[in-house]
């Protein structure tokens, strides 16, 4: 087992430098294939308007002349050590992990997407138990009551939760509950730290809206799970040996169940960490999502390229504690 | 004490589907005493199995009509209170099903597995289930049990995995063990075996087995009586040596007639039973075997498809077989089947009937 976990933070290792590769290789190898010189380059990341002197400090400090190998390994050196920018009058230090200085800011990027990772976090955490704990619930519920009125209706909302988007629930239910009748006013992001009272209040809408899609994508999920776990042989054996029905239910059916939905989980989770994209922007939740969008919208590249990084970094991991998950909840998986 | 373990009066079970009604189980009877064993021999579909699970209180909650009786140690369990069919179940009876596999749990332990069977209705503390289970893996011929009883499922062999279903079935030492197509889905050569240990056991434990198969090898050599079953009703019913001696049912003759056989010429070719299974919603009028019959016309009238055959005694008391054919006609009609079929052969067809005839 410890031999196995060892061998996937190896891969995963190895897997984060191929996506550092790849990200490198799309930002500063394709557009000298695509014919731009190191100046055209190093004007991108100067912002919308660049002067000459600025573009010339950029190319210096990014080190666009020299070869290739040697400006990957400058790129994952900034990453891991820190960087010194020379830039001739001035020498600034980035310190690890310096994905470079944004254009609007000024600033390095990594503080930045450090100062809004609490609200993606939060978001995303917070939505994640909730749609669990509702989704697998219902779904059980849906499976073992197969064909009855509670079935059918929560059946027929989850399909309805699947369809809608989250700009129209989120903005509905912001008119209704936000300004309408306030029970949550100003949903804007207060730290935990704070007062968490606050946090979870202003949360309380975004969480609903996010969980709701995915509540029902997982109640359908648990609901296919459980009703082919329930037909298996193995619950037949269960019940022959005269398990109470919750043991045979919850021990027996459900364990099987659950271990597909374990791995969409953390797959899920992985991903919204990046950013819950539409949420934040819906919600004006200033978390690593609109940090992507503003970014995007300024052709900030330093920012984007950093986001791109920390997001596949999220993915990577969340792949790796599926695999090891996946490995403890069935004993069938080779190690 | 009563001899008579179980007794199964009239049963009947219905399930109602969109279709119509399933008449899965229509009205069979038999008893069997302790230590003995019976075999339930039928085609797919012919309500073997569902009449087992129906003992064991399985289809409950689901949508089936059960009625009749089941009588087991004289305690009523057709319409008695889920809970308590359920604490007899693995308790005083248990069963044994066809696909070792998939009928253990992927994700726990051989062990904990038996070790579970066996705490729901003792309670005791988890180590001396642990050694229980050792000691009953080792006694259905586990190598190192101690050892083994850590592994998964995925991690036993074919054989060894229904002996661990077989240890598990027999942890709480059930008066009645059914074994449902036991060694179906086994290699031939761990087929022999699961059926030796699962007679040895039997004699070990005193148990009662109820053995359903569709291989009239497995029943003749481990059955003490044997039911045919046919379309949800009983054919034939009768001791063993009655039945393989001269059976009295068309259909069993089919079933006989279908059966390779080392001790015959390759020449020889297998004679199925023309024709397929009846739906259990439409069930043929009258004895339901008339459409694949071959000898309707030697019953006089239309009496095969308008009048439902009584179970009755043929020759021997005991021996009972679901036709219209006269006790005359029968023996006579296999007489010459059995001497057509098997030229050499003496026991079955011309020892047989004389053999038997002063007892």
């Amino acid at each position: 087992m410890i031999t196995f976990v060892i061998r996937r933070l190896f891969a995963t290792v190895f897997l984060l430098i191929v996506v550092s590769a790849i990200t490198f290789a799309i930002f500063f190898i394709i557009p000298r294939l695509a014919g731009q010189n190191t100046y055209q380059l190093a004007t991108e990341y100067v912002g919308r308007n660049p002067t000459r002197q600025a573009v010339l400090q950029i190319e210096a400090q990014l080190g666009l002349d020299h070869p290739l190998w040697v400006q990957y390994g400058n790129f994952l050196k900034g990453i891991v050590l820190g960087t010194h920018y020379n830039a001739g009058t001035n020498t600034a230090y980035c310190p690890p992990p310096c994905f470079g200085y944004s254009f609007r800011t000024q600033q390095p990027v990594w503080p930045q997407m450090v100062s809004d990772l609490p609200v993606t976090l939060s978001l995303a955490i917070g939505a994640a138990i909730i749609w669990l704990v509702s989704g697998v619930s219902i779904g059980i519920i849906s499976a073992l009551k197969r064909g009855t009125l509670f079935d059918r209706f929560s059946m027929s909302v989850a399909l309805v939760g699947v369809s809608l988007p989250i700009f129209f629930t989120g903005l509905i239910s912001l008119e209704l509950f936000s300004y309408k009748w306030p029970i949550f006013p100003n949903v804007t992001f207060v730290p935990f730290s704070t007062n968490p009272l606050l946090w979870a209040r202003n949360l309380v809408l975004p969480w609903l809206c996010l969980s709701f899609l995915y509540a029902a994508l997982y109640a359908r999920l648990t609901r296919a799970g459980m009703l082919e776990t329930m037909s298996e042989d193995y619950i037949r054996t269960a019940r022959s040996k005269g398990l109470p029905e919750r043991t045979v239910i919850f021990k027996h059916g459900l364990r099987a169940a659950l271990t597909p939905i374990v791995t969409i989980f953390g797959m899920d989770l992985g991903l919204l960490l990046g950013g819950a994209i539409i949420t934040e922007v819906t919600f004006s939740l200033h978390g690593l999502g609109l940090f992507t969008v503003e970014a995007v919208q300024n052709q900030d590249l330093p920012e984007i390229l950093g986001v791109t990084l920390l997001a596949a970094f999220f993915i990577v991991i969340a792949n790796l504690v599926v695999d090891i998950l996946y490995a403890v909840l069935d004993p069938r998986v080779k190690y | 004490m009563p001899q008579t373990l179980l007794e199964v009066e009239d049963l009947r079970i219905h399930f109602p589907t969109e279709d119509g009604l399933v008449k899965a189980v229509d009205g069979v009877s038999f008893s069997l005493e302790r230590g003995r064993t019976l075999g339930i021999v039928g085609e797919s579909g012919s309500g073997k199995s569902v009449t087992s699970m129906g003992i064991m209180g399985l289809n409950q909650g689901s949508k089936a009509q059960i009625s009749g009786h089941i009588r087991l140690d004289g305690e009523e369990l057709v319409g008695a209170q889920p809970g308590r069919v359920r604490a007899l179940r693995g308790d005083k009876m248990a069963m044994i099903f066809q696909d070792p596999l998939s009928s253990l749990h992927p994700y726990y332990k051989v062990g904990d597995q038996i070790i579970e069977a066996f705490r729901v209705h003792n309670d005791v503390s988890k180590k001396v289930a642990r050694k229980h289970a050792i000691d009953l893996l080792g006694r259905v011929g586990i190598p190192q049990p101690e050892v083994r009883v850590d592994d998964y499922p995925h991690q036993f062999s074919g054989g060894m995995r229904q002996r661990a279903m077989i240890a598990m079935a027999l942890s709480c030492d059930p008066g009645l063990l059914i074994a449902d197509e036991p060694t179906t889905a086994l290699d031939v050569t761990v087929q022999a075996q699961i059926l030796d240990l699962i007679s040895d056991l039997q004699s070990e434990f005193g148990s009662a087995v109820i053995m359903i198969t569709h291989d009239l090898g497995v029943v003749a050599e481990l059955s003490d009586d044997i039911l045919v079953m046919y379309a949800g009703r009983a054919a034939e019913y009768g001791s063993a040596a009655e039945i393989f001696g001269r059976p009295g049912h068309p259909y069993t003759w089919g079933l006989l007639a279908s059966m390779p056989r080392l001790d015959r010429e390759r020449t020889s070719r297998l004679v199925p039973i023309p024709g397929t299974p009846p739906s259990l919603i439409r069930v043929p009028s009258g004895c339901p075997f008339h459409p694949r019959c071959r000898y309707t016309e030697l019953v006089g009238g239309q009496r095969c498809e308008t009048e439902v055959p009584a179970l009755r005694e043929v020759v021997t008391p005991g021996h009972a077989a679901a036709c219209h054919l006269t006790a005359e006609e029968r023996t006579r009609q296999w007489a010459e089947l059995s001497a057509d079929k098997i030229p050499d052969d003496a026991t079955a067809a011309t020892e047989g009937p004389e053999a038997r005839e002063p007892a």
